[in-house]
């Protein structure tokens, strides 16, 4: 039977205070806890609340036929806990239908896929734990963050015990291939790629509300109508989109709440698909073709690649700084930094310092606090620089006090090598100096 | 003796330098005896009080119908008899036309053809415009007030001061506090030149702030040498005392740029030390306080560079906080291209920080215990910053000997070298 596999991302990032050069050093809160507590709690209210109820309804309503699936970041999880617990409690009621998988990616939403193998493993690990503790289910299926996947991300992922991915379906990496079917890895044809029919997700998404396209307003009837029509070879649609679409993205007076309410009926009534998860589908399908990933693909804007996140030098050199502390990171027990850690990482904070939207009067996704992505740069920056201090301190100190003894013996090098670098750089100021004289 | 002084900022309403210099060039010719009338382009009425007669030009009324304005009148076809919008009048001025309108105030025939004119003050779009207007007014405020001589700062003035001086016959006097070269490099505004240049040569003396500026005066305008003379510049005593009490939370040196982000100010040869810097030491931060239109250029610069965790901004720094930076300042560079003088140093010296300054700024004629170095020369900007927070007798010496040095750099001095000029006038 052909499925619809419609999936939503669940994720919010957490929004830095205005952190200024003056107190680094000193002051160690980061986050801006009223920004944060007030966006959840409007999404929870506008978006979350209403979109989980209408759901847990429409699945009593049309029994297991009816199947969803989630992914939600550990940072949003963290933030609902704190903020808004209601929400989690909903979830908590949709996983007890059976009838919705739970979907697994970075704890943080980060970028580690592309940066650290061993810090996207710990962060998928504890993502997992999160997920069975909450909802009872171990995933089955992979997301990573932003949908950014490549061939090696892919053999990661599977390393970690997943065979099924979900993915962006962008033209440069199907061409002549259909999204509307199951395919797998090149480099490794265990690993099944669901890829997203952007067509028809951003229908929903992005353009649901847009009075000029020339197909508004969007009805289930005309959806669905548009399902028939793509023909006996298609095999799976791939509706994947940000769950707040419904109520945030796209408003309650929209009518995006009748579109989701009215649309399972109509798919029942009037076309030959029914529902399906990522794992469900990835067990009963067999691989059109292999796909070969180079570079990595994501969901973002016309390019599909990850230039909204490392397309500048800012980004660049934010996110090299970010990693670059994760050897020190990986010793430390102290739960602040750890958490810092993990919330430092969350892919927005460098979606914020893109300069991409400059040229494209694009709308921009997520709420953008900063007002160019200079500010967002020095921002990120500020707190980051503070961070390093913590970490090397913590490090210092713990290596400090669990063996002198040890200590001793290895400060001599360093000690050592440090004494070369000065007496080096003492020659060298020399030299100029003298060489000036000469002149 | 009374002077008629023209200005284009006072404090607090300062962009620049050049508030900050009218202010204490007025205070001490104040204290020398000499009576000012000062006037700016709208008064926000938040300027410290005090004995200088704060003229606001957007109170003056002007008469359009007056034959003297008939030049003016004639590059300003805007000025209209039944338009109820003064040219770039505030909104609460037009609201306050729009309601005398509206409660049938009806103005006696002679009345419309006197304007008063608003000023937006600042350095905005339609300067060029509003330094035009500004002569217009000179030229009112010049026949209802009793002075001396002109004295006119800067080129956005010098139209103003030719315009008073030939109302009332009185002698002028420029300061030259920048020239155009200074800020635009070779790429000088004709127009902002061309005005420069037709206010020196109207000037009976012209003042320059440096030897640097004194002979660009000469040499790139063609005005006869003894007609420049040179007084430069004070520093303003330091007001708080705050240095000792600031609390330090970073361990690392702190070397810091603070000014405006432009070309003149040579931020890019900052950074470019830096990571010369950088590269041999760890134990150093580097901070570029201020903003202007090369900012996103240097942010640039410093993450291609991958030095970001060790090179910060801080964005526009206001009051407090520039006083605030100076007392966590180990380091103070300046490395202007072109710097006619250059307070900040002194302002720096004054909270105690070694200052590393570039031998293209006025200021470098003046002092003595700073490090001097060609703005260009990225490597003894290096050589002399790595100094600076390695050998301690250095920083050492430099504080003790550079607080009196910029102490005795007094502004009454300059005072007394500006009244001289104008004696040379007087009966």
């Amino acid at each position: 039977m052909k499925s619809i596999c419609f999936y939503f991302q669940v994720h919010q990032p957490l929004q830095l205070k205005t952190y200024r050069f003056f107190d680094i050093g000193h002051q160690h809160e980061y986050f801006d806890e009223y920004a944060n507590r007030f966006i959840m709690q409007q999404l929870a209210e506008k978006s979350y609340l209403p979109t989980n109820e209408l759901l847990l309804k429409l699945m009593g309503e049309h029994g297991k036929k009816f199947r969803v699936s989630f992914s939600i970041s550990g940072i949003a999880i963290d933030q609902m806990e704190k903020y808004a617990p209601e929400v989690l409690d909903s979830f908590k009621k949709l996983a007890q239908t059976g009838q919705v998988e739970f979907l697994a990616e970075t704890y943080s939403h980060s970028l580690a896929s592309l940066k650290s193998k061993e810090e996207f493993a710990r962060q998928v690990k504890k993502h997992e734990k999160k997920i069975k503790e909450l909802f009872g289910q171990k995933p089955k299926a992979f997301r990573n963050t932003e949908l950014i996947y490549n061939d090696e991300i892919g053999n990661y992922i599977f390393e970690l015990g997943y065979s099924t991915i979900i993915t962006e379906g962008p033209k440069h990496i199907l061409g002549w291939k259909s999204p509307n079917l199951l395919y797998c890895s090149a480099a490794n044809p265990k690993v099944k790629l669901l890829m997203k029919n952007f067509q028809l997700s951003d229908d929903i998404a992005f353009r649901f509300s847009v009075k000029e396209w020339s197909e508004w307003p969007l009805t289930t009837e005309k959806f669905v109508g548009w399902l028939n029509a793509l023909g006996s070879k298609v095999e799976v649609i791939n509706l994947f989109m940000n769950y707040h679409t419904f109520g945030e993205t796209q408003k309650a007076d929209t009518g995006i709440f009748e579109f989701l309410r009215t649309l399972p009926k109509m798919v029942f009534g009037k076309s030959s698909f029914g529902f399906g998860t990522p794992s469900e589908i990835s067990s009963v399908l067999q691989p059109a073709s292999p796909l070969h990933v180079p570079f990595p693909i994501s969901w973002a804007d016309e390019e599909r690649d990850i230039t909204a996140w490392l397309g500048n030098e800012m980004q660049n050199e934010a996110v090299n700084k970010l990693y670059d502390l994760e050897k020190y990171v990986a010793t430390c027990k102290d739960e602040s930094i750890l958490s810092d850690w993990q919330n430092l990482q969350v892919s927005d904070h460098f979606y914020y310092m893109s300069t991409k939207w400059f040229s494209d009067g694009q709308v921009k996704r997520n709420m953008n606090p900063y007002s160019s992505p200079y500010d967002a740069f020095i921002n990120y920056m500020n707190v980051l620089s503070d961070f390093e201090i913590r970490v090397k301190k913590y490090c210092a100190e713990a290596a400090a006090v669990s063996s002198p003894a040890r200590k001793k013996a290895t400060k001599k090098p360093v000690e050592a090598k440090l004494a070369g670098k000065g007496t080096a750089a003492k020659a060298k100021t020399k030299r100029t100096a003298s060489s000036k004289t000469r002149k | 003796m009374k002077v008629l002084m023209f200005g284009w900022e006072f404090p607090p309403h300062i962009s620049g330098g050049l508030g900050t210099a009218s202010y204490g060039l007025t205070k001490a010719l104040l204290k020398c005896g000499v009576d000012l009338i000062f006037v700016v382009p709208k008064a926000f009425g938040d300027e410290e009080p005090g004995a200088i007669r704060l003229v606001n030009a957007s109170e003056i009324s002007i008469d359009v119908q007056d034959e003297v304005f008939g030049e003016y009148v004639k590059k300003m076809p805007y000025i209209e008899i039944d338009s109820k919008l003064v040219p770039y009048s505030t909104d609460d001025e037009y609201y306050r036309i729009l309601e005398s309108t509206e409660k049938g105030i009806t103005r006696e025939p002679g009345e419309i053809y006197s304007r008063k004119f608003a000023f937006a003050g600042g350095y905005g779009k339609n300067l060029m415009e509003e330094v035009q207007r500004y002569a217009m007014i000179a030229v009112e405020v010049a026949r209802m007030y009793d002075f001396d001589l002109i004295h006119a700062h800067d080129w956005l003035t010098y139209m103003a001061g030719k315009e008073a001086k030939r109302i009332s016959g009185k002698p002028l006097v420029v300061h030259m506090h920048a020239t155009e070269f200074d800020r635009s490099g070779e790429n000088v505004n004709p127009q902002v030149y061309n005005l420069e240049q037709k206010g020196m040569e109207a000037a009976d003396k012209v003042i320059a702030v440096s030897h640097l500026t004194r002979n660009i005066v000469i040499s790139r305008y063609g005005i006869h040498p003894d007609k420049v003379v040179t007084v430069h510049n004070g520093v303003e005593p330091s007001q708080v005392e705050m240095d000792q009490n600031t609390p330090r939370h970073l361990q690392e040196k702190i070397v810091t740029f603070l000014g405006r982000i432009t070309y003149q100010k040579g931020p890019e040869y900052f950074i470019e030390a830096a990571h010369k810097v950088l590269q041999r030491n760890d134990n150093v931060r580097f901070v570029m306080a201020g903003s202007g239109d090369m900012l996103p250029k240097m942010i640039r610069r410093v993450a291609k560079l991958g030095i970001a965790n060790k090179f910060h901004f801080t964005g526009f720094l206001k009051g407090n906080d520039v006083d605030k930076m100076f007392a966590m300042s180990d380091v103070y560079v300046m490395p202007s291209v072109s710097e006619p003088f250059g307070i900040s140093p002194l302002e720096a010296m004054r909270s105690n920080v070694p200052v590393i300054i570039s031998k293209q700024s006025g200021v470098a004629e003046v002092l003595k215990y700073a490090i001097k170095v060609d703005f260009w020369d990225i490597d003894a900007m290096a050589d002399a910053i790595h100094a600076l927070i390695h050998y301690e007798a250095l920083p050492a010496t430099f504080k003790k000997y550079g607080k009196e040095e910029v102490d005795s750099i007094k502004w009454d001095q300059a005072g007394v070298k500006v009244k001289e000029v104008y004696e040379q006038f007087m009966p």
